[in-house]
This record gives structure tokens, sequence and C-alpha cells, in this order.
């Protein structure tokens, strides 16, 4: 039996399973497990907590198997959405999934990077139980806004994901960890908070809250132009504080701060997305006229955002602080690409939230090697790390490189792409975002030099060890995922063809 | 999957580079040095009859191609070996100077413990350079330009532990990439206007529509000037021309093999091979083509005249390699590709053989750099000085018109003369710098010549006295000759060779490169075969000239004369030359300083003082209802709060589960 039918009589043979649900539902089921063990063994044991770890570790492991299989069910050419569960709910609402291209790999990320966070979260020795439980939670709450297709499902896992990243903020976090909690919270909040009028003044005139429903509605009859505006708004308010866009962007670096690093992690690799997600999903299909119309201020800010956080992300005195100022100017990139409204922007946003995902996760992941060891970001306090970890200095590089946005590394072909595409529509987005090529390579190469480069002379760096097997294999799947991404950048491309090709003919649909 | 030869070509240093970087530890020092060495050797090996094959046989162009690279909306590329003559070329310098310069460093980073990780970034920059040269359209050829840039960066700051070398590794990266901010909009530009990248239907493009124009705010111009004026930037930064040029210098900082190989012969010459390709565009794009002229040319007596000043045996061959630089980019700015390319051929030769001769004198002082405490080392280098002396000679350019003369002399003069017979802008200006940078060339070669294995040694008084090894040679010699020693065979034999090239690479290939003899260049560059230009008989002497006063001036001044130059040495003129125009001085106040500046703005004014003190920070006070919250939390009832959302996500999904099993469509 060669491949091609191996793969077929497996999609024969999954056709009927609701594999979303499954994908979407296993982590919590192992917060469940989890939470069973832990109130029928009461008391604190050390092989219990890593117990807790390791099954917390076979289900997300689990799950990504789960969305393996997904993914071998999905056909990359097909436009529509895949594998809908749909079930009536209550007013009218319905428990609806299904994927596309883009979601379905937004999901695979998510899986991808769960496990990985586990891992480095061998080090956490606080309520080990609870740490995990939020964790799951999270992972089950983050898939479930990729796979929701109804709006109000939607809105549930979207504002849910912020309450476990809340907690693990404030009670796994560092020195100002309410404060950066705090914050963090109160500006999603108040994004979200219009978002949900807006949602239900979309119900109210569309009269469903079937996503794919609400966009046939856009397209066949589409909503009034200056509702849209308003509409746009709302939903900007929220994805932009999401990304985050400039200037609602400074709840970021304090957040990464002080969270933990698996938490930083998820936080910039896949919360972030979010927004990303949410203007491709619903602000450019369902509002055409009035992205038409924020174009120019989105491009603004976009570049505003490049220039802006990379000139900041300069100055850091803290690596992660640095690494949170960078993320933000890398999501200029995406909301460049989006609103640019070409294939080759849309497509370059989508692959530049892909690839900033397995970067920013693999900085964040750095970070923590050296934080583990030494319980300090202070770039200051580091200096010749290359001499007794070799092994660290050269991931480190590699992923700096990333970040750089090296041809080579996946962090390129989403930069040239968005790039591309703002050129059709304004040469001077493009040359502004162009800026940000050079800035990056200041602060990336410099913090890099700062941290690795030199001679040791902070004495408590003299028994540094390098990195040890847990965290090998940690990096392991993040290096060949920067590399293959990199080389063959087309294998993704490929991937979320048809689901850009959609967002972009209903943006040009509407061309005025 | 069958793997082609031309691929292997490129493909055989990117295995070695793998193999020795990951595995360093195991293999160790002497397999890595061997599989990275006898790779880019296959490479050469290859290479050569494929070169052959274009000056004496047949040879045709042809695309390898190997699996695509990106496809979105016709914006394309495959990755692809593209074999024509200009690449053809290339493959043969990049190839050679490579395998010599990894045999070199055999015995050059003998002592060094890291030698695995150098052998591994040699061969990697290899790889990077072949991948370049190979492209097929612009966005490969932008793969192997940062692959070369970041190259280059590991090896400038391949001695770590030196704060000068690292600094000079991100000065050089940072600048490289202003010019890459100009490539990548380059690139942008092309396949907005063309809607491709690919050479062929690029220039096919861009021919069928010349008249296309630019418009954005007001300026206006034609897409085809905008187009190459924007490539040339990042050629600019690459080659290390006016206004980018400052990090070619600095890079010295790396190990001198290193020097010879990126920052002489093959990497810093990677503008010029892109102009060359593009010359399609330039030829259509009059006033790019002339600023390509001007910078060049600027460029080409700027250097020079820098390099008059020098003290670092190593700087002053850098700053020759700038100007040398700027003489092909003038060339090509004129619409002589075939002379650019020429002169890109016998550089790499002679400028590798400088700088690997200067290695060879630096490894026998002991790591001396500085001219000023060298002297008398012919006696002792004598296999270095006759080499050393051939390159000069080949740098020159010296050779009698209508008999012959060393490599430089045939592709030099050929450029001076095409600026003199052009009519492009700036031709005229270009003619004059280079013969004025030819006379300068002349002297500050043989400055360099005679400081270094002339007269009577002069110790280093500052030099802290660390003889770890070969006391012997120490003996200070009675006669003033320098306390050094001839470098092993491993140093000379690729000196030997190179030296070969200088020699005889001009006279072989002139009438293939310049005279298109066997219909050499095949259409890879605009050419046309013409009836030879006739110039005036001043013009056609005229390099001589000049190159014959530069070695007087030489000898007058550092031989007959010593005290001269150093009577000179602080007045004004010798301190703007010496401190390079101030160039570093006024790029790190306005462009350092500036990104402090604003980076600091922005980030403690514009986030910290207005966003978020009238954001968030604003309504603090309640977080004092927070923090009271999370203590909460964190005294234990977080299980309540996981537990309650828990039973609401599961009760959800189970009941969706088991319902859409049966309601599900």
């Amino acid at each position: 039996m060669n491949w091609l039918e191996m793969v077929s009589g497996l999609r024969e043979f999954l056709r009927d399973w609701p594999l979303l649900s499954i994908v979407t539902f296993l982590p919590a089921a192992g917060a469940l497990l989890v939470l069973g063990a832990r109130a029928s063994l009461p008391g604190e044991n050390p092989g219990f907590d890593r117990g807790v770890r390791l099954i917390t570790l076979i289900v997300t492991i689990v799950t990504f198997i789960a969305s393996l299989l997904a993914f071998a069910v999905f056909d990359p050419s097909d436009s529509a959405y895949q594998m809908v569960e749909s079930t009536p709910w209550a007013f009218g609402l319905a428990y609806r999934l299904g994927v596309d291209g883009l979601a379905m790999s937004l999901i695979l990320l998510t899986t991808f990077l769960t496990p990985l966070c586990i891992l480095a979260s061998w080090s956490i020795e606080k309520q080990v139980a609870s740490y995990m439980v939020l964790f799951l939670i999270l992972e089950t709450l983050m898939i479930g806004v990729f796979c929701a297709q109804d709006i109000v499902l939607f809105y549930f896992f979207f504002e849910a994901g912020l309450i476990p990243m809340f907690i693990l903020i404030g009670v796994w976090g560092g020195a100002r960890r309410v404060y950066a909690a705090f914050k963090f919270f109160l500006y999603t909040l108040l994004g979200s908070i219009l978002m949900l009028v807006a949602i239900v003044a979309m119900i109210a005139i569309a009269g469903t809250s079937n996503i794919e429903a609400l966009a046939a509605y856009a397209r066949d009859t589409g909503f009034d132009p200056n509702v849209q505006i308003w509409l746009w708004l709302a939903f900007f308010a929220s994805f932009a504080v999401k990304l985050p866009m400039w200037p609602v962007h400074t709840w970021l670096p304090d957040a990464h701060v002080e969270a933990p690093t698996a938490a930083s992690v998820v936080l910039a690799a896949i919360l972030l997305k979010m927004g990303g997600y949410g203007f491709l999903r619903f602000s450019l299909p369902m509002f055409p006229d009035a992205s038409h119309f924020f174009t120019p201020m989105m491009f603004a800010l976009s570049v505003v955002a490049i220039v802006w956080a990379s000139l900041v992300a300069f100055r850091q005195l803290d690596m992660k602080k640095l690494i949170a100022y960078s993320s933000v100017a890398h999501m200029g990139f995406v909301t460049l690409g989006i609103f640019s409204g070409t294939m080759l922007g849309i497509q370059g946003a989508i692959f530049q939230m892909l690839s900033h995902g397995i970067i920013s996760g693999a900085l964040f992941l750095c970070v923590g090697v050296v934080y583990d060891r030494m319980h300090t970001r202070e770039i200051a306090f580091y200096g010749g790390l290359v001499h007794r970890m070799p092994v660290y200095a050269a991931v480190f590089m590699l992923f700096t490189l990333g970040n750089v946005g090296l041809p080579g590394t996946s962090g390129f072909p989403g930069e040239i792409l968005t790039m591309v595409g703002a050129f059709q529509v304004s040469v001077w987005a493009a040359a502004g975002a162009c800026l940000g090529v050079i800035f990056s390579a200041a602060y990336a190469l410099t913090l890099y030099r700062k941290v690795t480069l030199g001679v040791i002379e902070n004495p408590k760096l003299a028994g540094i060890a390098d990195m040890e097997a847990r965290e090998w294999i940690t990096f392991g799947p993040l290096i060949v995922a920067t590399l293959i991404m990199g080389l063959a950048p087309s294998l993704v491309l490929d991937f979320t063809n048809a689901s850009a090709q959609a967002v972009a003919s209903a943006f040009s649909g509407a061309e005025p | 999957m069958a793997i082609s030869t031309e691929a292997l070509i490129v493909l055989a240093p990117l295995i070695a580079a793998a193999f020795a970087g990951l595995l360093q530890k195991q293999i160790g020092d002497r397999v890595a040095m061997a599989v990275t060495t006898g790779s880019v050797g296959l490479s050469l090996a290859l290479s050569i009859p494929i070169f052959a094959s274009f000056v004496w046989g047949g040879g045709e162009k042809q695309v390898v191609e190997l699996f695509k690279f990106i496809d979105v909306a016709g914006f394309s590329s495959t990755w692809s070996v593209r074999i024509d003559t200009l690449s053809a070329i290339m493959l043969v310098v990049v190839n050679t100077v490579s395998f010599l310069v990894h045999v070199y460093s055999i015995g050059y980073m003998a002592e060094d413990p890291h030698r695995a990780r150098f052998f591994s970034y040699l061969s990697f920059f290899t790889f990077a350079m072949l991948a370049l040269v190979t492209a097929n359209d612009l966005l490969q050829l932008f793969f192997g330009w940062e692959g070369v840039g970041v190259a280059s960066y590991l090896l400038i700051g391949f001695w770590y532990h030196k704060r000068s070398a690292n600094d000079a590794a991100i000065k050089a990266f940072i600048t490289n990439r202003v010019g890459d901010f100009g490539f990548a909009l380059g690139i942008m530009a092309a396949f907005h206007f063309y809607g491709t990248i690919q050479y062929d239907e690029l220039f096919a493009a861009a021919a069928a529509q010349p008249d296309l124009m630019f418009s954005a705010g007001g300026f206006e111009t034609r897409a085809v000037e905008l187009v190459a004026f924007l490539l040339f930037i990042g050629a600019m930064g690459k080659s290390a021309q006016f206004f980018l040029h400052v990090w070619l210098p600095d890079a010295m900082e790396g190990p001198t093999p290193v020097s010879a190989l990126i920052h002489a012969a093959t990497m810093v010459t990677a503008g010029v091979f892109m102009v060359c390709r593009c010359g399609s565009l330039y030829e259509l794009a009059p006033y790019a083509a002339g600023f390509v002229t001007i910078i060049g040319a600027t460029t080409a007596l700027f250097a020079a005249t820098v390099g008059l000043a020098q003290n670092d045996i190593k700087r002053v061959v850098a700053y020759s390699t700038c100007s040398q630089l700027g003489y092909m980019f003038f060339a090509a700015g004129v619409g002589a590709y075939n002379a650019a390319m020429f002169h890109l051929f016998t550089h790499a030769f002679f400028k590798a053989l400088l700088f690997l001769g200067a290695g060879s004198v630096i490894h026998g002082l002991h790591h001396e750099q500085d001219m000023r405490y060298m002297g008398g080392v012919r006696k002792p280098m004598p296999v270095t000085w006759a080499m050393m002396t051939i390159g000069t000679l080949a740098l020159i350019g010296f050779g009698i018109p209508g008999l012959g003369g060393f490599a430089g002399f045939y592709s030099k003069d050929a450029i001076i003369e095409a600026a003199y017979g052009s009519h492009g802008i700036g031709a005229q200006f270009a003619f004059w710098c280079g013969v004025t940078a030819a006379l300068l060339t002349s002297f500050y070669s043989w400055r360099l010549a005679f400081m270094t294995f002339e007269g009577v040694f002069r110790p280093n008084p500052h030099a802290h006295h660390h003889d770890h090894h070969d006391d012997h040679a120490h003996a200070k010699p009675a006669d003033g000759a320098a306390p050094a020693h001839e470098s092993p065979w491993v140093m000379l034999a690729p000196l030997i060779v190179l030296a070969i090239g200088a020699l005889f690479a001009g006279m072989v290939f002139a009438p293939y490169f310049l005279g298109g003899a066997n219909d050499f260049w095949r259409h890879a560059i605009p050419f046309e075969h013409g009836e030879h230009q006739e110039f005036p008989t001043w013009v056609i002497w005229a390099p001589l000239t000049v190159t014959l006063i530069g070695f007087f001036g030489a000898v007058v001044f550092y031989l007959w004369n010593p005290g001269v130059p150093r009577r000179l040495a602080g007045g004004p003129a010798h301190t703007f030359l010496y401190n390079k125009w101030f160039f570093d001085e006024v790029y790190n106040f306005v462009f350092v300083k500036g990104a402090r500046a604003i980076g600091d703005l922005f980030w403690k004014v514009g986030d910290q003082k207005l966003i978020d003190g009238l954001g968030p920070d604003g309504v603090a006070a309640s977080s004092r209802f927070f923090a009271r919250m999370v203590r909460k939390l964190q005294t234990g009832y977080v299980y309540h709060y996981s537990f309650l959302m828990l039973i609401a996500a599961v009760g959800f999904g189970a009941y969706a589960i088991f319902a859409g099993i049966g309601g599900g469509r």
C-alpha cells in the first residue's frame, strides 16, 4: 500500500469523527484528569508533581497527534470550511466548529508549541498541578478560538483565554506581576467589550451567528457601509490590543517581563496571533468597505509600530522586554500585509504569524534557559556565555538571525511578502516598513553580543552550565521548523493559499 | 533524487560546513579541515571544466532547477543553479580563492583552538557565495547576498572574546543592511512594475516597456531607473562603496584568510557581479548608470587617498580593495561590463595574493600588523617578498602598452580607456578619478612594500614580549633584518598559485573577456563585438606614466628620505586622511547616537509618559483592588476558579461531542 492510499484510507476512516472537538477538548480532559488526581491525593509530595508534569506532557503530545490527524484529513485545495461540526444551541446560536487553511495552520502551531511549553515549565516548583491545569485549559481555549465557526462561540473562547493567562502571570510571574497582569487584563477586556456589542449588532442585522453565513451575507448583501465603520472600529479595538498595534502595545512588554517563560511563549506565539486571525476572519471579509476606508490608517499604524518598537527595543535593558518590543515590530508586518489586501500581503501576513510564533517562542525559551540558571533577565548581568555554553550560543544565534529576518530562516518569507504586497498599494509604507530590516539587525545582534560574546566578567557566570537534554529536546523541533519554513516556505504557503485567496477576493470585491 | 554536477558544486561546501560545524566535537579539527577543504576542492574541480567550456569550447547557458522556494501570485522563485558565462567566471573565482584560502588557513590557524568552527564558517560562506552567483532570480540572489553577509559577520567576529571584533562584525552587518534596504525595495519595485523577479523575464519585460513611469508623492521617474538605482544601493553596501564603505576597514578584525577570501576576492565583488548581471537594466537607465559611475569613481579616488595614510598593513590593503571595487563599478556604469568583470577576475588573484602575503608577514612577525614596526622583512621571508612583489605589480597594473604586463594592467587600462571613450553621465569624471587613483595606488602599494620589506627592522616599543614558542627566531640578526621566520609551505603554496594568476590571468584571458573571442560572453552581459576603438596615445600611456610617478614618489619618501613622511604626519592633510575623512565620527554622531536618542524618546517619553500615563496608569488606583484579588488567588482559591472554568468548559465540550456525533454534518 503506498503513501497516497494510506492517506486516503485514513481520511475515509476519520471522516465521521468529530476531530476538531477532540483536538479542542483533549487538553481540558487532561486538566480534569490532573484535578481528579489532585483531589484524590491531597498533600504535597514531589513524586506527585513529577507525575503531573508527565501527564500534562503526554496529554499535549496526544493533542498534537490528534491535530496531525485533522491535518491529514484536511484538503488544502478546498477553500470551504472543513470538518464542520454543528449542533444547535439556545437562542439561535450553535456549537459550530470548522477550519480552513488559515485556522488549521494556527491550530497546528498551537498544538506544536504547547508540549514544548510544558517541557520548558519543568522548572516550575510552585503549585505545579494548578499551573498545569491552567495551561491545559488555556490550550483548549486557544484551539477553540481558531475552530469556532459561530461568532458567539468564538467570542467565548477569545475572552475566556484571558483568564488562565491572567492567573498564570498573576501567580507565577515575577516581581511586578500584579501590575502586569492587571494591565494585560484591563487592556484586553476594554477592547473586547466593544467587540461584544458589535457582535450582537451583527447578529441582529444579518440574522445569523454562523461565521460562514455572516461572510456570505457580507458578500451577497453587505453590511451598510456606515454601519461597517462602527462595527469595524469595535472589532479593531479588540484585535489591535491583542496583536498588539501601536499605540496600545504597552501592556505587552510588561506582561512578558513578568510572565513565566512558558506563558511568555504562548502569549507571543499564539495569543497575539488571535488579533491577526480576527482581522483576517472578520474585519476584511465582513467589513470590506470599512477596511478600504481604514487602510491608510492601518498602514500608518503598522509602519509606526515597526519603526517605533524597533528603536525602543534597541534601548532595552531587560532581555524579555527587548524581545517583546521586537514582537510589536514584527506584528507591524502582519497588519501591513493584511491591509494591503493583496494575495502577497495576506499570504505574507499568515506566514509571518506562524514564523513569529516559532521564532519569538524560541527566543523567549532562550531567555528562559539562562533565567532558570541565574534568575535574572538583565542584559548587563550576562556576557561571554559562549565560553561556557557553546551549544546555547549556537541555538540563540540561529533564532537571533531568524528574528532579523535572514533568508533561509522562517523570518524572511513573511517579511518580504508583506512588503511586496504593501508596495503594490503604497511605496512609502513599504519603504517605511523596510527600515525595520535595518533596525532589527541593530537590536538583535547587539543583544546577542551583550549576552553571549566577549569574555565572562561576572563571576557568578563562571560555573553556568550548557543546555541539558530536556532543553535540547525543547529546541530541536523549533530549529527544524525554522529551517524548513525558511528554505521551503511554499509548503506552508500552498497550504494557506485558498484561505488567503478568499480573504483577498472579499476585500478586492469592495474596491471603491 | 539524482543531484546534478552543477548542484553538487553549490551544495558540497554546505554539506561539509554542516558536518564540520555540527560534529566538531566528535570528528576533531583534522577531519573538519580535511572535509571542508576537500569539499571546496571538489567544487573547484567541477567548476573548471564549466569555465573552460565557455572560454575554449561551446558552453551553453543552462539552468538546473531544484525545488520551489516561493510562489505567490506571480512572485516566484525556484532554487536554481544557473550556469552562463557570468556565473562560470564567478564559480572559478570563488572556488579557486576559497580552496586556496582553506589550504592556507591550515597553516595560518594552526594554533587556534576553534579551527573546526572556522573551517565550517569558511565553507558555509563558500556555499552562500555560490548560491548567490548561480541564482536565476533576484530572490535567490538576495538569499546568497544575506548568507554571505552572515558568514562575514560570523568570521569578522570569529575571535569573539575581542570587543573590537564583535563591534566590527555588527557594524558590517548593519551597514550591509542599509544597502539591503535598497536592494529589498528594488526587488519589490521590480516585481511591482514587471510582474516577475526571474532574470530573463525581468530583463525582457523591462526592455519591452522602457518608458513605464513610476510616480509617488510628486516624484516621478522612469520605473527602470528606480529599480536599477535601488538595486545599486544594495551593491554599495556589499561592495563597500562611498557612504557605505565604513564597515570594510573594520572588517579587518577578522582573521587574515577571511579578509583575503571575503573582503577582497569574493563577497565584496558581489555588488559588481549584481550590476553586471542586471546590465540589461542599467543599459535602459542612463541616470542610474551615471550614479553608479560617479559613486564608483569617487570611491576609487577616495579610498586611494585614505590608503596613503594608514599604518596597519591590512587596512592599506582593505582601502585598496575599496578603491579597486570603485574601478569595477565605474566600468560597469559606463557600460563596460566586460571590463568590470575582467577586473573582478584579475583582482581576485592579486588581491587575495596581497592579503595572504600580508597574513604571512603578520604570521612571521608574531601578529604585528603595524607597518611602522616592520622593515627588513625581505631577507627572512624571501618567498613571501617575491610573491608580494608580483602582487604589487599586478595591483598597480604594471605593463607596457602594446607589449604586455601583469594581470591588473589589462583590466585596469581597459577600464580607464572605456571611461575615456564613453559619453555616459560622469564618464569623464570617472576617467580623471581613475588616472589619479592609479597614481595613488602605485604610491601606497610601494609604500607598503618598502615599509614592510626594505630598510631596517623597527621593533614595536609597546609590544609585550610573549615568546611562547620558537624563541630561537628572536635572536636579533645583526644586519637590521627583522626577527621573522618564513611561513610554512602550506601557506606559501597558495601564494605561489595566486602569483601565477597575477602574472598570467590578464595575458591569457584578455582576448576573451575584452575581445569577446569564441563568443565568450554569449549574451550573459550587454556586449557588442565592435571594431577596436582607437584612443589617443596619451590616454593609452597615461596609466603607465602615473604608475611610474607613484613608484618614484614612494622610492623618494620611503627609501631615500624616510624623514619626510614623519614630518608630514600630524599635519592637517595627514590627520584628515588618517582619520578616513572622519566618516566614522560623523556617522557615529548622527546615526548611532541619533538612534539611541530617538529610542529613548519613544520609550521613556512616548510609551511611559504619554501612552501609559494617559492610559492604564491613569486608573492605577484600582490596581490595589486587583492586588487583593490576586493575593486571594494565590492563597489557594485558584483551584476553585480553575475548577469552575473547567466544569464549564468540559461540560460544554462533552455535550457538544456527544450531540455532535449524533447531529453533526
